[in-house]
């Protein structure tokens, strides 16, 4: 077995690295530049039952460290997902989450059954923590109980896993995990985006048309760390840990704070090869950390009766 | 091929108000076929600014190309501030360019550059020239401080230049300059600000008329859907071009600008 292979729910995975939704498409653009099946997984872009053109332009802003987005979950919609995007994955050797979004509770179910039976689609991600869509995303991850019943209809629906992925823009996230636990998640995947916004100076004005949106980027890391590290000390299933993954250090430190995987958002954007150099440099990483598996390492920022060897640079 | 290269800086210098010329050797440079396309340039080491900068390139050469860009933010003025012999990250080429094989020798191109939109008519004159194209090309500033490759452009035509505070050349815009040329051109060429290109697209001067947009960008490859616009069949709806990946070079009537 190799030292980065990792089994998760629905998820057999060479490495624990992979893209996160809605910063790679459906993968079609990186293609171009390296081969899909090194990857860990794909986590192609959210889907809803119909097309959405997403938000007017401007939809990105730069913070330091970071940046703000407002894309609006643009997809082509459900039938161009299935009969177009997956079945041209298909000729990756690359498990395939497949992200879902709606407006309703009936939106999620209907994208989850359908989804969920692609031949290449091995999990769902429950996306109901976007904070840049007037209805759905946001409001359903951000109340307990809502969330919960979600997962749960998704959940009996859906011929896969189910991994939820969980808000930041939340006062006790914990509790939300919990709830996404008790509906019956398989897996969380966490942090989204937090909300924010920027002011251009010359005009006075939002620089986003859509005033807010979800910032991402190094700046947001130490959020994710404090977020996974509370979370996977109270619940069971696995998390696949993301927000701010710029190295192999970094994914470390995501497995330290209690994920069983990573995913990489804003630093495709700026450098496009960078999820192929981590899973490269990860087997250097462990070793200094005298770890024959990638998996001895979750969790181990609390798991106090375990230590591992000094990391030394 | 899209390539990611650190790229060696040959010479980095002011050529206007604000403007610089920077010359960068890289073998990715054996990959920019098309007048147009543009390089998406990482600033700084670090994480302030984060993302890259979409820079359209000059010229291609073989074994270097140049980029211009104006010192605007934080991040063009860390570009400015970098000296020969440093290195650059650039991906690139990106995009698509001006369609230079339709122009047939002896047809007539109008190139149309406004500001920072001037660049990539250079390097489109000279693919043009070289293909036997009879060029014009009207260059567009806010006054004389900011006129550049004047000189150069008139190695492959006549060059008519605008200034709005009429301190050189035409006062006014590039529209002005046409309406007083009265010309019957194949193709009109054109990059510059969003207006500009909407008053170039509403006229008629010629048989097809190609337009270069600029819009914010994050990955510069089509995976982020930051840079969408719609097309002019489906205004509302869901059918899109992106300007990074699909363009950024559209044909006039394409997309909505």
């Amino acid at each position: 077995m190799s030292s980065l292979s990792i089994q998760l729910p629905g998820l057999n995975l060479k490495n624990p690295v992979m893209p996160a939704s809605g910063c790679f498409g459906f993968g079609r653009e990186f293609s171009q530049l390296y081969d899909l099946s090194l990857l860990g997984a794909i986590m192609v872009k959210a889907t809803t039952p119909e097309p959405r053109f997403g938000n007017p332009t401007p939809r990105v802003a730069e913070t330091p460290g970071g940046m703000l987005n407002a894309i609006g979950l643009q997809n082509p919609g459900l039938e161009k997902v299935l009969t177009e995007e997956l079945p041209w994955l298909d000729q990756f050797d690359v498990p395939i989450i497949a992200n879902i979004a709606g407006s309703t509770e009936d939106d999620y179910v209907k994208v989850a059954e359908q989804l969920s039976k692609a031949p290449n689609v091995n999990a769902l991600e429950l996306n109901i923590s976007c904070p840049n869509v007037k209805t759905g995303g946001i409001a359903f991850g951000t109340d307990p109980e809502m969330a919960k019943a979600l997962t749960r209809k998704v959940k009996e629906v859906s011929e896969v896993p189910v991994y939820v992925k969980l808000s930041p823009n939340v006062s006790d996230i914990v509790k939300i995990a919990r709830a996404v636990e008790d509906g019956g998640a398989d897996g969380i995947t966490m942090i989204n985006t937090l909300l924010g916004m920027r002011i251009e100076l010359a005009t006075g004005q939002p620089i986003l048309a859509n005033k807010t949106g979800g910032l991402s980027g190094p700046s947001v890391k130490p959020v994710a760390i404090r977020m996974i590290y509370e979370v996977s000390q109270h619940v069971s299933i696995p998390i696949i840990g993301m927000g701010g993954i710029q190295s192999a250090e970094d994914v470390i430190e995501f497995f330290l704070a209690g994920a069983s995987a990573a995913a990489v958002g804003t630093q495709n954007f700026v450098d496009p090869f960078v999820c192929p150099k981590i899973i490269e440099e990860l087997p250097e990483y462990l070793a200094k950390l005298g770890a024959e598996h990638i998996s001895e390492l979750t969790g181990r920022s609390w798991k106090k009766n375990e230590r591992l060897a000094y990391y030394r640079p | 091929m899209i390539r990611q290269e650190n790229c060696k800086i040959v010479s980095n210098k002011q050529i206007a108000k604000n403007i610089f010329e920077m010359v960068l050797v890289g073998e990715l440079s054996a990959e920019m076929k098309q007048a147009g396309q543009f390089v998406h340039v990482k600033v700084a080491d670090g994480f302030d600014p984060l993302l890259r900068r979409p820079i359209s390139i000059a010229s291609i050469n073989e074994g270097s190309f140049t980029i211009v860009y104006r010192r605007q933010g934080k991040g063009t003025s860390l570009l400015a501030g970098k000296s020969t012999g440093m290195t650059v990250d650039v991906l690139g080429p990106l995009g698509n360019g001006f369609p230079v094989d339709e122009a047939k020798p002896g047809q007539t191109a109008i190139l149309v550059g406004g500001g920072v939109g001037v660049p990539p008519m250079y390097e489109l004159a000279k693919q043009l020239a070289r293909k036997g194209a009879n060029v014009m090309t009207i260059i567009g500033f806010q006054s004389a401080h900011d006129v550049f490759y004047e000189k150069e452009l008139a190695e492959f035509g006549e060059v008519y230049v605008a200034t709005v505070d009429g301190s050189y050349g035409k006062k006014g815009f590039v529209t002005d300059v046409l309406d007083g040329l009265a010309l019957e051109a194949d193709f009109v060429f054109a990059c510059g600000p969003t207006p500009m290109l909407r008053a170039i697209e509403n006229r008629n001067d010629a048989r097809k008329t190609y337009l270069s947009l600029e819009e914010r960008m994050g990955c510069g490859i089509g995976a982020c859907f930051a840079c969408v616009c719609h097309t002019k069949e489906d205004p509302q709806g869901y059918t899109y071009k992106k300007v990074c990946s699909d363009g950024p070079v559209f044909q006039a009537g394409e997309v909505v600008i």
